[in-house]
C-alpha cells in the first residue's frame, strides 16, 4: 500500500506571529519556519504503517517556494521514501492546494492519503476534506486512531463530546489530530541519508489547475488587547469581586 | 438569494451553537432557512422554527443522516445548494468535517471560523491561533462559511416558521458509522459551559485535578487543562483548552496554576471575565486576567470551594 503525505512549511509553533505595520499580512521575514505540527503527526503515522508492514511506500509532497524543500528533506529523514515538490511562489488557498494534490493523487495512486487536520498559520482546516471531495474518496478527519485492514481503514475521530469511529473503503483520506501519535526526531545518519533520496520538482503551473484567487485578504490586525485587571488580596476579595463587580457568579 | 444554515445537534437536542450560528447568518442580511439532518428529529425541527430570524426549516429525517457523516451530509447540502448564495454551519467538529467537502464540490473557497460579519462578502477570522485577525473578502458567487459560535450571541424566540421535509436520501457508500464513545460527564461541555475552570502544570499531577471538582460542581463549570498539563500526562487531551485544543469563551474562566503560554491564551482570551491563580507574580496569565490572585493554589482551592 502506498501512502501519500502532503505537508506544509509554516511558522515554527514556538514563535509568536507579528502583524506587519502596514496591516497587509503577518510578517514572516527572518522568522523561524518548520513543518506544521499536524503534518509531523501525519508523516509519523505513515512511517508507523510502513514499519508495521501495512504500507510499502511513503511519499511526501509539499506545495510552495523552493525553501519548502527543507521540510521535504525532514520528511525524508524521518522515513519517507521519496518526495515531490510542487513549486510556486504564489500564496495559494486550500481549494488550490486540494486541486494540485488531486493531480498528484491521480499520478501516484496512493491507497491512503494522510494530512494534518489544519496548518497553524491560516488555521483553515479544509485541505483534507476538499481533497477527499475532489477525488471522491471517503474521509476520516481529526483522527486519533487509524487501523488499516481488509481493504478498509477504520478511523477513530476526535469529535465534540467524545470519539466517533468510521469505516472507510480504500482508497481514503485521513487527517490527523494531536493524540494520534508522538512524532519521532530524525537521527543524524537519517538526515544524511535523506540527502540522497529522490526529490522531484514539478512547477505548479504545469498541472493545469486554475490558481486564480477566490479570497481577497483585505487587512490583518493585532487582536484586541485585554485591558489589565487587578490583583486581589485573598479568596474572600476575589469572590466578592466576582459577585458584585463582575457579576458572573 | 437566501442563506442556508445547517443545524448542529445530537439527535436529541439542538446545540447552543445553532442559535449563535443563526445570529451570524442573520447579519448577512438575507432570508435564513435552516436545514436539520438526523434521525427522529421532528421535535427539534419545531424548536428550530421558533428561533428568531428563521424563515423556514428543512427537515431531512432519515437513518442515513443519524451520524451526520461528511459524505452523506455533503450530498444532502449539495442537493439544496442551488437556492442559496450563502451556506453556513458552526465550526464544530461536525461542521468542520463536511463543509469543506461541500465547498470543494461547489468549486468555491470556504471561509473558516468567522468571528464577525462585515457585509455579505466580507468577514473577520482569526489566523495564527488568534495572534492576528484577518479581514477577508470572498470573491466567489456562492459562499461557504463556518462560524466560531462563541463570537456570536444567542437568538431570541419568534412565532413558529414553516417546517418542510427534504426527501433527498444520500446513497453514499464511501464511509460507514462504526461506533461512538461519549465522554461520560455530569458537567457541561467545555465549549458550551458558562464557567470553565482549568488547571495547568502547577497542579503537579492528575490526582490534584480532583481539587477542581468541588468548585466546578458549585459553579456548574466545565473542567479544562493547559497543554502543559496534558503533555505531562495529568489529564486526557480532550480537556485541553488552547490553539490545538478547544477554543472557549465562557462568562467566567478560572486559570489555576497556568502560566499563560501563547498557545493557551489563544484558546481562552475571549472569555468575558478571566481569573488567574498562580504563585508566580510574573506569570504572563496575569496580563490577560481581570482578577489575579498571587498565591499557592493548594491553599487557595479549598478556600475558594468553601467560599462559594
Amino acid at each position: 500500500m502506498k501512502v501519500l503525505v502532503p505537508i506544509k512549511r509554516v511558522i515554527d509553533y514556538n514563535v509568536k506571529a507579528r502583524v506587519k505595520s502596514d496591516n497587509s499580512d503577518v510578517d514572516l521575514a527572518n522568522v523561524k519556519m518548520a513543518m506544521n505540527p499536524f503534518c509531523e503527526i501525519a508523516i509519523e503515522e505513515a512511517i508507523r504503517l510502513k514499519e508495521a508492514g501495512t504500507a510499502t511506500e511513503v511519499v511526501a509532497v509539499t506545495i510552495g517556494a523552493k525553501t519548502s524543500q527543507e521540510q521535504l528533506r525532514t520528511a525524508l529523514a524521518l522515513g519517507a521514501d521519496k518526495a515531490i515538490h510542487i513549486e510556486t511562489d504564489e500564496k495559494l488557498e486550500s481549494l488550490h492546494i486540494a486541486k494540485l494534490l488531486a493531480k498528484i493523487v491521480e499520478q501516484e495512486a496512493p491507497e491512503l492519503v494522510i494530512l494534518g487536520k489544519q496548518s497553524i498559520d491560516s488555521d483553515n482546516n479544509q485541505t483534507g476534506q476538499m481533497l477527499a471531495a475532489l477525488t471522491n474518496r471517503g474521509q476520516g478527519t481529526f483522527a486519533s486512531k487509524v487501523v488499516v485492514a481488509d481493504g478498509k481503514v477504520n478511523v477513530t475521530r476526535e469529535v465534540d463530546g467524545g470519539l466517533q469511529t468510521v469505516a472507510l473503503s480504500l482508497p481514503a483520506i485521513v487527517t490527523t489530530d494531536l493524540r494520534l501519535n508522538e512524532p519521532r526526531y530524525a537521527s543524524l545518519p537519517n538526515i544524511m541519508k535523506a540527502k540522497r533520496k529522490p526529490l522531484d520538482v514539478i512547477a505548479a503551473d504545469t498541472l493545469g489547475v486554475d490558481l486564480t484567487p477566490r479570497v481577497q485578504l483585505v487587512s490583518v490586525e493585532e487582536p484586541a488587547k485585554r485591558s489589565g485587571g487587578i490583583i486581589v488580596e485573598d479568596v474572600a476579595q476575589l469572590v466578592e469581586k466576582l459577585k458584585t463587580e463582575a457579576k458572573v457568579i | 438569494m437566501k442563506t442556508l444554515v445547517i443545524a448542529e445537534h445530537d439527535n436529541g437536542a439542538l446545540k447552543p451553537e445553532t442559535s449563535k450560528t443563526i445570529n451570524a447568518a442573520v447579519k448577512l442580511g438575507l432570508d435564513v432557512d435552516v436545514l436539520v439532518a438526523g434521525l427522529n428529529i421532528g421535535a427539534m425541527s419545531e424548536k428550530l422554527a421558533s428561533i428568531a430570524g428563521v424563515n423556514a426549516v428543512l427537515t431531512a429525517d432519515n437513518a442515513v443522516y443519524e451520524h451526520q457523516l461528511a459524505e452523506s451530509m455533503t450530498d444532502l447540502v449539495l442537493s439544496l445548494a442551488d437556492n442559496y448564495s450563502h451556506i453556513v454551519a458552526s465550526a464544530t467538529t461536525t461542521g468542520k468535517n463536511f463543509m469543506p467537502r461541500v465547498a470543494a464540490l461547489l468549486d468555491v473557497a470556504q471561509i473558516s471560523e468567522i468571528i464577525a460579519v462585515i457585509d455579505a462578502d466580507t468577514f473577520k477570522r482569526p489566523i495564527y491561533a488568534g495572534n492576528a485577525i484577518a479581514t477577508v473578502k470572498s470573491l466567489d458567487s456562492k459562499k461557504v462559511i463556518t462560524v466560531r459560535a462563541s463570537s456570536f450571541d444567542l437568538q431570541g424566540d419568534q412565532a413558529q416558521a414553516p417546517v418542510t421535509t427534504v426527501e433527498m436520501v444520500s446513497a453514499s457508500q464511501l464511509s460507514r458509522f462504526v461506533s461512538v464513545e461519549q465522554t461520560e460527564s455530569e458537567r457541561p461541555e467545555l465549549t458550551a459551559a458558562d464557567v470553565v475552570i482549568s488547571g495547568g502544570r502547577g497542579m503537579q499531577n492528575g490526582e490534584n485535578f480532583a481539587l477542581l471538582n468541588g468548585i466546578a460542581d458549585k459553579l456548574g463549570a466545565a473542567i479544562g487543562a493547559s497543554r502543559a498539563a496534558v503533555d505531562a500526562g495529568f489529564v486526557p487531551n480532550d480537556m485541553q483548552v488552547g490553539q490545538t485544543g478547544k477554543i472557549v469563551a465562557p462568562n467566567l474562566y478560572i486559570a489555576v496554576g497556568i502560566s499563560g503560554a501563547i498557545q493557551h491564551l489563544a484558546g481562552m482570551k475571549d472569555s468575558k471575565v478571566i481569573v488567574a491563580i498562580n504563585k508566580d507574580p510574573d506569570a504572563p496569565i496575569f496580563q490577560v486576567a481581570d482578577y489575579g490572585l498571587v498565591a499557592d493554589l493548594f491553599d487557595v482551592l479549598p478556600q475558594l470551594e468553601s467560599a462559594l
